[in-house]
């Protein structure tokens, strides 16, 4: 039998299991065949673990045979490369971690294959979470599933290829500075970053800790709404964890968002936003007026220094976190030293990419004798301004709509060579990060072909606003339903 | 903001990163670029403005004091690059 599981959510992928017109195998089967077909040309994953799928999925079908389950139960998804997997492989797309096999698995893992998911592969990345465009991957570029001659986006870029090629229902990424919504907008799948917090760091690699956040990659709202159900929750391994009562995200979709108070902030429609950017922002604002929202323009005055604030605090809080590999407890170590700090140094000299390196150098010097105050204090006063300034405003609004990128995807290699101009594709999703709170990218329309990404940002913990709205859109749009021919 | 080559020298060492030549005189040029890019922050008035330095709250996480189990020694050391016994085994840090 030949399942065509390309546009599958996981709602109707869950919706034939738990009818038994579908096994969890066969699920798994018709998606590892996808990828035998169609990764050759986007280059998605890392690595591709079907025999632990196989062994899950026998399990997922035993429990759905009961008429249990959750759900994800029987569903395949695909990890990105940044997540340890007990057994399995996690590069972070590093030669530093080549032959890494985690011995225990992060947090949302342990909840998605408690709950039944199938694990079918690990996604490739930017190194260690590095980057805008999964170039920067130590093994190869990922390509778009919707023009290839142009990047995914990224870092988890892997992540967001694999859904909107059809080769998972869902997949994880994590987001540090527009990670999971940037490649999301490019690739025209769902991505959300999630209040800071509200999903457990445990057992992501590290990149900059107070920054990064786990969020799904879906091909709609309502199944990201499923995810975060599934991994949201308080975790004591990870001391950043915040308690919160349980919520059900996926109970409040389909509620009205007449009257709601969406603000537009001005400074995110300047900043290189392109016009076929910007008036696929202004035909979604049309939508949501048609839907009793209303609409003002309002204004986030330091936005023009997030982008500063940013790359002095991840750098910084980069350059310690990777001060742990040193070739001694894991990972690649040189050996052709008799010097223990030579050996070190060489270590981190090949098993380091050029991104990670100028990562590395950038805080290094930020945080170092005499320039403490300068760079890395100040940076940390601006992201209180920043955060207060979304504190006001949404004293205001409901939520803010905004680009999630300023540009469509941009062609393999064109920005390569400029380190700065990489930088600015994540301009609209940076400030979320600084702020810590929790922002949606949902599919906002099209130029050329090429996707076009829409961006809800929320109050703290108010994930279920930003869900209702994206659920709202798309109740009343088709862009979430287009797939890439592949 | 022009950084100097011996500065450059100098992070590498604090950062204990191995960098040839070449990538000396590239990192002077791009991080000069990008720091000259960030004074921007000066402009932001941040006088009697409090660090943020996460944007939840802190605080002690506390457990029972009871012993709980932990990875095995060889779990532990499954990925070591050199073991010996149950030891990492490393080069000698003093000559």
């Amino acid at each position: 039998m030949t399942i065509d599981v390309c546009a599958f959510t996981i709602a109707e992928a869950g919706r034939l299991l738990r009818a038994k017109e579908l096994s969890s195998i066969e699920l798994t089967r018709a998606y590892l065949d996808r990828i035998d077909a169609v990764d050759p040309k986007i280059q998605a994953l890392m690595t591709v673990t079907g025999g632990v799928a196989f062994d899950q999925a026998k399990v997922a079908d035993a429990i759905l045979a009961r008429g249990e389950g959750h759900p994800l139960t029987g569903i395949p998804i695909i990890l990105k490369d940044v997540l340890c997997t007990k057994g399995i492989r996690t590069t972070c797309s590093s030669k530093m971690l080549q032959n890494f096999i985690p011995p225990y698995d992060a947090a949302v893992v342990e909840r998605l294959r408690t709950l039944g998911a199938v694990i079918i592969g690990k996604s490739n990345m930017d190194e260690f979470a590095m980057g805008s465009s999964t170039e920067n991957s130590a093994y190869f570029t990922t390509k778009n599933p919707w023009d290839t001659t142009r990047v995914p986006g990224g870092s988890s870029g892997g992540s967001a290829a694999a859904v909107a090629a059809g080769l998972a229902p869902v997949a994880l990424g994590s987001d540090t500075g527009g990670s999971i919504r940037q490649p999301a907008a490019f690739c025209s799948v769902v991505g959300l970053k999630p209040t800071y917090g509200l999903v457990s760091r445990y057992g992501l690699i590290a990149f900059a800790s107070s920054l990064d956040q786990i969020g799904p990659f879906t091909k709609d709202v309502a199944d990201t709404a499923l995810m975060l159900n599934a991994i949201a929750g308080y975790d004591p391994r990870d001391s950043t964890s915040v308690p919160q009562p349980e919520n059900d995200y996926y109970s409040c979709l389909g509620d009205s968002v007449r009257g709601m108070r969406i603000g537009v902030p001005q400074e995110y429609l300047a900043q290189g936003v392109t016009p076929e950017v910007k008036a696929a922002v202004d035909a979604a604002l049309k939508v949501y007026e048609d839907l009793g929202c209303s609409i003002e323009e309002c204004s986030l005055p330091t936005t023009d220094a997030a982008l500063a604030v940013y790359y002095i605090i991840a750098p910084s809080e980069a350059s310690a976190n990777l001060a742990r590999y040193d070739g001694v407890k894991y990972g690649f170590s040189h050996k052709e030293t008799d010097s223990m700090w030579q050996a070190m140094e060489k270590t981190r000299a090949i098993g380091f990419g050029s991104e990670v390196k100028r990562r590395i150098m950038l805080g290094t010097y930020a945080l170092s004798a005499g320039y403490y105050d300068a760079w890395y204090v100040k940076a940390q006063k601006v992201r209180t301004v920043i955060r207060r300034e979304f504190d006001e405003v949404f004293t205001r609004y409901d939520a803010l709509i905004t680009p999630t990128a300023p540009t469509v995807p941009f062609k393999i290699g064109e920005k390569a060579a400029d380190p700065f101009s990489m930088y600015l594709s994540d301009i609209c999703t940076i400030p979320v990060n600084i702020a810590g709170i929790p922002g949606i990218s949902i599919q906002g329309g099209f130029h050329n072909g090429l996707p076009i990404g829409l961006q809800i940002i929320g109050k703290p913990f108010d994930e279920k606003t930003i869900l209702t709205l994206g659920y709202a859109f798309q109740q009343v749009t088709d862009w979430h339903l287009r797939q890439p021919q592949l | 903001m022009e950084l100097t080559r011996e500065e450059v020298l100098h992070i590498a060492r604090l950062a204990r990163l191995g960098i040839d030549d070449a990538e000396v005189d590239r990192l002077q040029s791009q991080l000069s670029d990008i720091l000259g890019h960030f004074a921007v922050l000066s402009q932001v008035d941040t006088d009697g403005v409090p660090p943020t330095a996460h944007t939840v709250a802190q605080y002690n996480i506390l457990g029972y004091d009871e012993p709980i189990s932990s990875l095995s020694i060889d779990a532990v050391l499954s990925n070591a690059p050199e073991r010996e016994g149950d030891f990492f085994r490393i080069r000698a840090v003093l000559e």
